[in-house]
């Protein structure tokens, strides 16, 4: 039996000078190695979610633990050290003149011994294939590139958990794959347990577990599968559903009969390939 | 109002020992009217391209021309709040550039500068909120009291209220969930008939760029590489693959259906709807 890494019991949240609850009586727990993708429209709360895993916030009822710990005001710092964090814009977490500096920035603060820390620094660009860049400043980089280095300096510090919060909306589709096979590579050799908060479908396909929100509460959970067949649900809650999917209802709404429910284009493909050659 | 970029060259920190090519050799032009996407990998130079639009940078080689200005590299040029009046650039996250107290002041304050009276200035705010699918009575609130994405109605009204003839956006949806997406690019687009406006799109996503733009061009390494419409661009997936880019879903869709069943469809579809017409089309002698 798997345990959990990240747990959240019951946890209730507004912001300060707000009127109405973000998170009402969220419930959910994260194993150790699992990829969760957390999928809702804008404002739903699941971002808040991820200020709340970290600490950034705490919570107005309910308990949240990482790693075993119950995260409160003397333990964050003990928590934090499991978890690192990738923001949806890179250019307000950079702070070194160069993409090696800012990478080793993180380390310099844990106290890493030099030699450890070169070798962390090239360790981690090479990983998110900016190792060619070391000495550029970041500030000339492209948006894509930025994000890989930010990426690079959450994996130098070795956490057990990576939250991606929308870390790869502001990349392009090359772009967006490299780093969702880097973090499945990551999670399957180093068992890093993953956090991906996003709006992108897609992306959340590839994860082993999706949480709906919807307004503060968890919406739906289950495996990409389950989640899918909620069809035209997810669109009502401002999402969107897989190609596959949209393509299908399309030639139904066309008249083109077809059964079931099709995840890929292969399978969809088939099924119309295998109607028409029906006599 | 016409733009081109004529033979466009630009070198950050010119003449140091950090100097780096961006682009070179950039032409491409956007008739009045006309909305372009620019597509191009990350770091294709995207971006520097978009800087010379309103003269925030200057070519190093070449020229731009902005409707009857012609910005030319190593002349000294006078006078840009005229350039800048007439392009309105939507920045990424533009949400981050609000400053003012209230939403209304925040709007005012482009056309303002620009020498715009501040009760016509109040005007525009009040018909630009409406515009972009917010109520008037936001326009007293202070701005970082919303949401983000109305933050970004807002700061893309204040683009508006500047009354530019051409509109680029850089990657204007990113971050916004699926339907707030949609009800963006469709705002742009209904803006772009109505008003005969000139639109100019960076994007990475070949669905927008496919669907909105009459033209598509394509930069890869400082290089513009291509250029043509959607369904030229996008009717040779492996052309595109050596510049790091694909095709719609839509057309992957179409390829493999037509790799399965052997059966050629005359043209690239864009939409699904069109894609689900040349099928019935093409399997009309068959029972489905």
């Amino acid at each position: 039996m798997k345990k959990p890494i990240i747990s959240l019991d019951s946890i209730t949240f507004r912001y300060p000078n707000s009127v109405h609850d973000v998170l009402k009586q969220v419930s959910f727990s994260i194993h150790e190695g699992e990829w969760v993708a957390i999928v809702g429209h804008n404002g739903s709360g699941k971002s808040t979610l991820a200020k709340l895993i970290n600490g950034l916030y705490f919570p107005e009822n309910g308990e949240i633990h990482i790693a075993g710990i119950k995260l409160d005001n003397s333990t964050v710092w003990d928590t934090r050290k499991h978890i690192g964090m990738v923001f949806q814009n890179p250019d307000n977490q950079f702070v070194g003149t160069t993409v090696q500096d800012d990478v080793a920035f993180g380390l310099e603060n844990h106290g890493v011994p030099y030699e450890d820390m070169v070798k962390r620094v090239i360790g981690a660009l090479k990983q998110v294939k900016m190792d060619d860049f070391l000495n550029q400043e970041p500030h000339h980089l492209s948006g894509g590139q930025k994000q890989r280095v930010a990426i690079a300096s959450v994996l130098a510090l070795r956490p057990d958990i990576i939250i991606l919060d929308e870390a790869t909306s502001m990349l392009d589709p090359h772009g967006r794959e490299e780093i969702i096979s880097l973090v499945r590579q990551l999670k399957e050799v180093q068992g890093l347990t993953v956090l991906s908060i996003t709006h992108d479908l897609e992306e959340a396909a590839k994860a082993d577990r999706i949480i709906v929100m919807n307004d503060g509460e968890v919406f739906q959970t289950g495996t990409p599968d389950e989640i899918f067949k909620l069809g035209d649900e997810l669109v009502k809650l401002g999402l969107d559903l897989p190609f596959p999917i949209k393509m299908a209802n399309t030639f139904k709404e066309q008249g083109v009969p077809l059964q079931g429910q099709y995840l890929t284009e292969e399978e969809l493909v088939i099924e119309l390939w295998t109607s028409h050659f029906k006599k | 109002m016409d733009i081109s970029l004529q033979k466009v060259e630009y070198r950050y920190a010119a003449g140091s020992p950090f100097e780096k090519l961006a682009i070179e050799d950039v032409s491409f032009s956007v008739p009045s009217g006309q909305y372009v996407a620019i597509i191009g990998h990350t770091g294709s130079g995207k971006s520097t391209v978009l800087q010379h639009l309103n003269a925030l940078l200057k070519p190093t080689a070449g020229s731009v021309v902005i409707g009857d200005r012609t910005v030319r590299a190593g002349r000294k040029e006078k006078e840009l709040k005229s350039i800048r009046q007439k392009v309105g650039i939507v920045f990424q996250f533009p949400e981050q550039q609000l400053f003012e107290e209230t939403v209304l002041k925040d709007i005012c304050y482009g056309p303002m500068n620009f020498g715009v009276s501040e009760e016509e200035a109040k005007n525009r705010a009040e018909y630009w909120i409406e515009e972009v699918g917010l109520s008037r009575e936001i326009l007293n609130q202070s701005p970082f009291d919303l949401s983000g994405g109305q933050m970004r109605r807002v700061a893309i009204a204040g683009v508006l209220a500047m009354q530019p003839d051409l509109i680029v956006l850089d990657e204007p949806t990113a971050g916004l969930d699926p339907r707030g997406r949609k009800e963006m690019m469709d705002m742009f687009y209904r803006l772009h008939k109505e008003r005969n406006l000139s639109m100019i799109l960076v994007t990475h996503s070949m669905e927008d760029a496919s669907v909105y733009a009459d033209k598509i061009v394509i930069m890869h390494k400082g290089k513009k590489v291509h250029e043509g419409t959607p369904r030229e661009i996008f009717a040779d997936a492996e052309k595109l693959k050596q510049w790091d880019l694909s095709v719609p879903e839509v057309v992957h869709f179409q390829r493999l259906l037509e790799h399965k069943t052997g059966i050629l469809f005359p043209v690239v579809c864009l939409t699904m709807e069109e894609l689900v017409a040349q099928w019935k089309q093409l399997s009309g002698g068959h029972p489905l």
